[in-house]
């Protein structure tokens, strides 16, 4: 199977579409800011779910082909009910051999705070995905994510203890971001220019 | 051989139609390559530690050629939702709609309705406030509210990181294992963001809220 194809073909499509998309906006800095009084009639109405997002790739990797629009219109509250069992049989299609993670969850306990996707956020400090010490307050852009969801799907119950297991797969070894982020609003880099 | 059985797992559900990329980008048929997408979700503290901030991607795998054509759509809007007692529904919501060059701002507000049917009614309009979506090549454009919110909208690089191919290639059984150093599949591309920055006393104070966000199409 020619995964690289089709991932080739859909950046493709990406790229197609969004040129699509867009129109041709003109970089000016003169207009004045409005308040939303001027467009309140053009923006006022009723609004339809499309896509929903919480925690990193719970949907690309937990969720079968089929769902996965139905996934993202799902409400929260009802997605464990609707989802557990599905991220359980592709969880242990992944791992055949998981018992429990590094967290010290079996299967149906760790998909099952999984398929409810939402991302718990403290209010009281240390905002991290994960930090060794802090698990899931939060997000931070520089959380590397990938390496503490592959740890917790292929790492086994010692994986932070010196006894990991699939060594080879539970660490991309992308550790950052390409361009450093800032420490002040907005926090993100600015875009590539070229 | 010691990874035999795992790979053949994954290239059995590869096999059962696992095509997709990375942290949510193109995760589901009805919304790739469109508008709507959203690629990433980001919820922490501020640089203030008195705030904390919502960041929401879309229309991710900009190159920067494509970026300076890339806008949002009038016709979509971002919701932030914050569930403030644990039930996973929200109790409050954060609305971003685009309109002539700027992104306008809703909330925190308690909305009338939960779930997947979101409106914008003028009712809300008096506590709004709105930044001018910043072009491609300006400096970030921000607006902060007198209520001490930080508000951006405009193109920025995305902030995920992946070696992408090479978990790619091992799904399809042409690798047993990532490489290291890896590569990061997104190095060099952009997304478009919103960034709302937000008092914590305004969204419940202390203890922890759920989070999510949300892509809805006007009707």
């Amino acid at each position: 199977m020619k995964f690289r194809t089709i991932k080739i073909a859909a950046l493709s499509l990406v790229v197609a579409a969004t040129a699509y998309n867009c129109s041709n906006e003109k970089m000016d800095n003169t207009y004045e800011i409005e308040g939303v009084d001027s467009v309140g009639n053009t923006i006022k109405g009723t609004y339809i779910q499309e896509d929903q997002m919480a925690r990193p790739a719970v949907n690309t990797v937990f969720v079968s082909s089929g769902s996965k629009d139905a996934f993202n219109t799902t409400v929260p509250s009802n997605q464990g009910a609707a989802f557990q069992s599905m991220f359980q049989n592709n969880l242990l299609a992944l791992n055949p051999g998981y018992t429990r993670n590094a967290l010290g969850l079996d299967a149906a306990t760790f998909t099952s705070v999984l398929a409810t996707d939402v991302l718990t956020l403290s209010l009281d400090g240390t905002t991290t995905f994960f930090d060794g010490t802090n698990v899931l307050t939060g997000r931070a852009l520089a959380d590397d994510v990938i390496t503490v969801e592959l740890i917790l799907i292929f790492g086994g119950p010692d994986a932070l203890t010196g006894m990991p297991q699939n060594v080879g797969l539970i660490d991309d070894h992308v550790d950052g971001n390409d361009v450093a982020f800032s420490s002040s609003f907005p926090y993100l880099a600015s875009p590539h220019l070229q | 051989m010691k990874n035999f059985k795992p790979i053949l797992g994954i290239s059995l559900l590869l096999v059962a139609g696992l095509c997709v990329i990375a942290a949510d980008h193109i995760d589901a048929p009805a919304v790739t390559g469109g508008t709507s997408d959203i690629t990433d979700f980001y919820a922490f503290q501020g640089e203030n530690p008195d705030n904390v901030v919502f960041v929401a991607n879309v229309q991710g795998l900009l190159s920067p050629a494509n970026t300076a054509n890339a806008s949002f759509d009038e016709n979509l809007m971002i919701e932030f939702n914050i569930d403030t007692n644990g039930d996973a529904v929200e109790d409050l919501v954060i609305q971003a709609v685009p309109k002539n060059k700027k992104m306008f701002f809703f909330g925190p507000f308690a909305p009338d309705q939960t779930g997947t049917v979101s409106t914008v009614e003028p009712k809300n309009f008096g506590g709004s406030s709105n930044v001018k979506i910043t072009p491609f090549g300006s400096e970030a454009i921000v607006h902060t509210s007198d209520l001490g919110m930080k508000f951006f909208a405009g193109p920025r690089d995305d902030p995920f990181f992946f070696d992408f191919a090479q978990f790619t290639a091992i799904l399809s059984g042409n690798a047993g294992s990532f490489n290291d150093p890896g590569m990061d599949t997104f190095a060099g591309t952009n997304v478009l963001s919103v960034v709302v920055e937000v008092p914590k006393s305004m969204i419940g104070g202390s203890g922890s809220v759920n989070t999510w966000v949300e892509t809805k199409r006007k009707q």
